[in-house]
């Protein structure tokens, strides 16, 4: 056989390209179908309540109309907790909540159909500290915290929080849903198309909603507009809604959200509240870290058990410590139910570890590298739940080459002293000219505050603990006349899934890149390779197709692929997750290896704050990711830009505004995400530490990137003198927040005293 | 009504004041041109209208009576830039691509970053942060000068 050019590090051009410039992928709203019917989803306007009237006022010939008495299996979404409701019966736990459904084949007529509907209100829930109801509960023990808190010279406490965060894909949930599984004259079966990431929960939630067997029912993925998570586990609402009407009518039926309703209805990230106790000696050590966490889930369970799995592995940072106790809970609130979105869970705690350790090192007048350098986690140490990390652990490094690319220090003593000549002249110009007149204008740009903050972070790859192992993924590869085919049910949502398994595959077999084709994800031919989720595509999904063409490649031995099946007909090689041996996890205990393997992370952002308008105009940020080995390096560095972009967005310009349990600003038009304008220059280093039960080394990367930006936007406020702990930081809270005197930002004043973080400010520092 | 729809002459039977976009979309089956907002925010149904980028969900049909419009279409695969969004990772997940390289197209030959960001500013990518796609713009402009200079060489 040829030897053919190796795929691997290198950008071959992606699979899906010419299609997605040319226009011609189909997405969900782009497709049609004979006969078809427009659906439309009737919800709950109020929060908490139970519906006592449901009246029709129009015309409801022509209509087909469904509630929950027409679900012919459970009525539930089947998920992990089978708690939420396809459609609502009686009670009411959120704004937005599925009641009824209508399809009809004129859509205008579909839109004009009035529902009334009558309630009894009760009183909802909205703080999920007060919740009665907690949906999951999770404890990390590592020594002993109070021995660790004996060994302080200081403790530091403080309190951090995040907002809810939309997804924001620019394609809206949607589906298709059409009679019969495919099979010609099968009439009881079903075909859902849609815009998802995970065909397999989509096919197990309609097996149960429509009490079918699985092979009887059929998903496809159409081309994805981006999902982000919020095409984890919301496409299986809409599936088993579209797959109701599909059922009752008999004809096809699209039910494709707008924006608006995408926003009011749909999952978004899980706000937290998180509260550090950190004890640490003098010169910077950390002896003992106790972390509480607090998501809200949200009106149902959905995922918030696992998101705070995740949270809360992640909640200690990168750092080691010998005495970590972490708590974590997730409860109910009267609000849409929040799920998956990027990074699940560690952004929300790691934003908290990382502010906090600014304040660490403020307190201790260290500097912030330092504190990060002495306590990073180095190969060999353990983390919050045990693992023994291998040589595969880069804090260090990635910290080192984010210190140097942007000389740190240095460029933080020199905004320090412009900060300091802004201060004089703002003062100087206030008084000769006033505020507003032209002089002052002219010298406003000089009056900007600049500050410079980092974060280091890391991120598990793959899922949390036992859930590989749980999940037991198959891929498969067939031999084709040029080469082969893979089938996995792992989808290509912008990420990058078909080039990078392609590349994985050719390389492995020895075969030219072009010569892999990828099968569309139709779990009527592929087998259930796991959620697209996690960032476990390429690692996990990744390897058992490297597994797969391992054994493809012995078997062809020296015949051409052509050869091969003239001679021994069709070849389809399947395999499984493999668990590594020395792999442990306990899941009572929440001790053991959490993930195969982490990527690490170390983010600087630059940023100015305009002094009249309190707006952030971030001006540069450097991410520099260890992610094992780069696949193909222009699409991992596309993950880093544009993870880092919306994590810029989570930091400053998205607000979830909740009034009465609903989303108020449920518009693109004032629930801002970062345009052009708003994204600063972006400098993206990648680095490389193979983990070698990848394949050819790679680890992670999806969701890192956003791990590290809200946490270095906030610690580079900081710096600029603004002492905020919540995100997003708006010009509105920016506004409100302690200003820091000046002359803490060289910090020197060593308090070895316990110091409350919140109300104590100022007298820490004076 | 008649417009000039990617070259081509053609007559529309819609109502005028449907959305430019639904005519493409539905009646003339050109669904390359996308939805995501339909408030005018995004920028995925971006179209040029006498070569001037504006969004399709706020053009009732009837205003282009006469005028010539171009989508992702009428392109044919044969622009420098839809190359270079390739080649250079201007695209992810694709929904936005369409309307960001027509908007490119109206930048000119040779923006710069500013004209870039100012340009593309009414046009949302929430999957590349932007950079790969000023990268796949600059590097479609030295494709276009490269392969006018490898043609004068030849000449």
């Amino acid at each position: 056989m040829a030897r053919a050019r190796k795929a691997v590090g290198r950008n071959v051009l992606r699979k899906d390209g010419v299609s997605k410039v040319t226009g011609a992928a189909k997405y969900i709203d782009d497709l049609s179908f004979p006969g078809m019917l427009h659906a439309r989803t009737i919800r709950s306007t109020i929060p908490a309540g139970d519906i006592s009237a449901i009246r029709f006022n129009f015309d409801t010939a022509g209509f087909t109309i469904v509630d929950h008495r027409d679900i012919p299996g459970r009525n539930v979404v089947a998920l992990i907790e089978d708690d939420q409701p396809c459609l609502a019966e009686r009670a009411i736990r959120h704004v937005a909540e599925p009641i009824l459904l209508l399809a009809h084949q004129d859509r205008d007529t579909l839109l004009a159909a009035d529902v009334q509907i009558d309630y009894r209100q009760t009183t909802p829930v909205y703080d999920p500290a007060a919740s009665p109801t907690v949906f999951k509960t999770i404890a990390i023990e590592k020594g002993r915290v109070e021995d660790g808190f004996a060994l302080a010279d200081v403790i530091v406490e403080g309190e951090y929080r995040t907002g809810h965060q939309e997804q924001l894909y620019i394609e809206p949930n949607g589906v298709i849903a059409v009679p019969g599984n495919g099979v010609p004259d099968d009439v009881e079966g079903i075909t859902v198309y849609g815009s998802m990431q995970c065909p397999y929960y989509v096919h197990h939630a309609l097996a149960v909603l429509l009490e079918l067997p699985g092979d009887k029912v059929r998903v496809v993925q159409t081309e994805t507009g981006g999902g982000f998570g919020g095409k984890e586990e919301y496409p299986s609402i809409i599936a088993g809604h579209a797959a109701l009407l599909a059922k009752k009518s008999g004809r096809p039926v699209k039910l494709v959200y707008d924006r608006v309703e995408d926003m009011l209805a749909t999952t978004k990230r899980h706000p937290a509240i998180v509260r550090h106790k950190t004890g640490v000696t003098r010169d910077g050590k950390l002896t003992a870290i106790d972390v509480d966490v607090l998501l809200d889930g949200g009106a149902y369970a959905t995922l918030s058990a696992v998101v705070l799995s995740r949270g809360v592995i992640h909640a200690s940072g990168p750092y080691r410590c010998d005495h970590i106790r972490i708590r974590g809970r997730a409860t109910m609130t009267n609000t849409p139910p929040n799920g998956a979105f990027r990074g699940f869970g560690a952004p929300q705690t790691q934003f908290a570890a990382e502010v906090h350790m600014d304040r660490i090192a403020e307190q201790l007048g260290l500097d912030p590298v330092r504190v990060r350098a002495i306590n990073a986690l180095r190969p060999g140490d353990t983390t919050a739940t045990g693992q023994r990390l291998g040589k595969d652990c880069s804090a260090r490094q990635v910290l080192r080459e984010a210190v140097r690319r942007t000389d740190f220090q240095k460029r933080r003593r020199a905004i320090e002293s412009a900060n300091r000549r802004a201060e004089a002249l703002r003062h100087d110009g206030s008084a000769k000219a006033g505020r507003h007149d032209g002089s002052a204008k002219a010298g406003r740009h000089e009056s900007n505050l600049r500050g410079i903050g980092l974060s280091l972070f890391f991120h598990g790859s793959g899922f949390t603990g036992g859930g590989e192992m749980k999940l037991a993924s198959k891929a498969s590869l067939a031999l084709t006349d040029r080469g082969a085919r893979i089938l996995v049910a792992s989808t290509e949502i912008g990420q990058g899934t078909r080039t990078v398994l392609a590349q994985i595959v050719a390389d492995t077999l020895g075969l030219p890149y072009d010569c892999i084709d990828v099968n569309a994800a139709d779990t009527a031919c592929v087998p259930d390779s796991g959620p697209t989720v996690a960032s476990r595509t390429c690692m996990v999904v990744g390897r058992i197709l490297q597994r797969c063409a391992e054994e493809m490649r012995r078997r062809l031995g020296r015949l051409t692929p052509r050869e091969y099946l003239r001679r021994h007909g069709s070849l389809v090689i399947t395999k499984e997750y493999e668990r590594r041996g020395e792999m442990l996890w306990d899941d009572h205990s929440y001790q053991g290896d959490a993930y195969g393997s982490y990527g690490w992370g170390c983010d600087i952002v630059e940023l100015e704050v305009d002094r009249d308008t309190w707006q952030v105009k971030p001006i540069s940020c450097l991410s520099v990711h260890e992610i094992g080995k780069a696949i193909h390096p222009m699409l991992a560095i596309g993950q880093i830009e544009g993870g880092s972009a919306q994590g810029l967005g989570y930091a400053l310009l998205e607000d979830v505004v909740m009034r009465d349990g609903r989303m108020a600003n449920a518009s693109l038009t004032n629930y801002i995400i970062p345009t052009t304008l708003d994204t600063p220059e972006m400098e993206v280093v990648v680095l490389e530490n193979p983990y070698t039960h990848g394949p050819f080394g790679a680890k992670g990367v999806g969701e890192m990137p956003i791990d590290g930006p809200a946490p270095a936007v906030i610690n580079a406020l900081r710096h600029a003198g603004f002492d905020l702990r919540a995100i997003p930081a708006t010009p509105e809270r920016i506004m409100k927040a302690v200003v820091l005197p000046r002359s803490t930002q060289s910090t020197q004043s060593k308090q070895p005293n316990k110091i409350s973080a919140n109300s104590a400010l100022s007298a820490v520092f004076s | 009504m008649r417009i000039t729809l990617n070259g081509a002459l053609r007559r529309i039977d819609a109502h005028p004041l449907k959305r430019l976009l639904d005519v493409l979309r539905e009646d003339c089956a050109l669904t390359g041109t996308k939805e995501g907002c339909g408030e005018g925010e995004c920028g995925a149904c971006t179209v040029l209208v006498d070569g001037t980028p504006v969004n399709a969900c706020l053009v009732p049909v009837a205003h282009v009576d006469g005028a010539r419009v171009t989508t992702i279409e009428g392109l044919r695969g044969r622009h420098p830039l839809q190359h270079a969004f390739v080649e250079h990772g201007g695209a992810q997940c694709g929904i936005c691509t369409a309307g960001m390289i027509l908007a490119a197209v109206a930048l000119g030959k040779q923006p710069t970053l500013e004209q870039m960001k100012t340009g593309l500013a009414g046009n949302l990518c929430r999957c590349t942060g932007y950079s790969a796609i000023y990268r796949s713009i600059d590097k479609a402009t030295t494709n276009r000068k490269n392969r006018r200079e490898r043609k004068r060489r030849r000449a």
